[in-house]
């Protein structure tokens, strides 16, 4: 099981809007392909899969706030 | 604010470009660089009257509907960079540096306040004094704003960039948005000198704070 969190974007970037999901839960997913979008002030920041697997989980919607270290999702 | 020069390895000085010309171009460049098959590349072009609405946009902030527009000769288009809506045309310069942040810092506002110090550079180099505004993004001339910023960042890759107005004729494509989703208004390097400027200067001078001793590729496409 692999944990997808939210990395450090920035010195002074204490939280970000997850405004995209590339997959859904169930989806298969590649490593190194984008997973999320997080937006911040005029930055979006795509983040990549971390690995290979399908996406079995995702704890935050589209539109919410999310903060660096939060767990966004898991990946099988 | 202290930032690291943005430098560059190769420089693609683009003329002018379709908007979607140039994302498929930096589509590339990205691939090229994460693969480091590329060294740090930026793009500076100018493009086709377009409206780009970024990922933070809002459908009230354009104030004609695509129809109208569309006779002005406008193009919309949905793109993947942060912020709201903005307005391209031919008179204004947009540099999109592609590089890897991993190798400079990877903090995106650092890079924000970078690309702002690279305008407030070149503003500078042409008799202009530029300033930020606090809390905003955006290079500003006596609290009108002069360039633009957004990006996108995939693993660390950037990717869009900023804009800078030169020409005077070209704002106003401005008066059919609210730029950044807010009341502002903008101004031009021609409206402050109250001259014309040659673009093919001011890409030079980019090209020059860009990098020295670089691959330097005209009409790149």
């Amino acid at each position: 099981m692999i944990q997808v969190i939210v990395p450090t974007l920035g010195e002074s970037i204490e939280k970000a809007t997850l405004s995209f999901w590339y997959f859904q839960p169930g989806a298969q997913v590649k490593e190194k392909a984008d997973l999320v979008e997080l937006t911040t002030d005029k930055a979006a920041y795509n983040l990549p899969s971390p690995a290979t697997g399908i996406l079995t989980e995702i704890f935050f919607k589209e539109g919410d706030t999310v903060k660096p270290g939060d767990l966004l999702a898991v990946i099988q | 604010m202290f930032t690291e020069p943005i430098r560059c390895d190769r420089i693609l000085d683009a003329g002018l470009l379709e908007y979607a010309v140039f994302e498929r171009m930096q589509e590339e460049i990205r691939t090229q660089v994460r693969s480091r098959a590329s060294g740090a590349t930026a793009i500076v072009c100018r493009h086709y009257p377009v409206i780009t609405c970024g990922r933070s946009s809002s459908p009230q902030n354009l104030l004609m509907n695509a129809e109208q527009l569309a006779h002005k000769g406008i193009a919309v288009r949905q793109v993947r960079r942060g912020g709201d809506v903005t307005y391209h045309g031919p008179g204004q310069l947009c540099v999109y540096p592609v590089l890897d942040l991993r190798t400079r810092r990877a903090d995106l506002h650092y890079y924000l306040r970078s690309l702002e110090a690279f305008i407030l550079g070149i503003l500078g180099a042409s008799a202009i004094t530029g300033e930020r505004k606090p809390g905003l993004t955006g290079v500003w001339v006596g609290g009108e704003k002069i360039a633009s910023i957004g990006i996108s960042v995939h693993d660390w890759i950037t990717g869009y960039g900023c804009a800078i107005n030169v020409s005077a004729a070209d704002l106003k494509g401005f008066a059919c948005i609210r730029p950044c989703g807010m009341d502002i208004r903008m101004t031009s390097m021609e409206t402050v000198l109250g001259h014309p400027v040659d673009i093919s200067e001011i890409v030079n001078l980019i090209t020059r704070r860009l990098s020295h001793d670089t691959s330097y590729c005209s009409d790149a496409r």
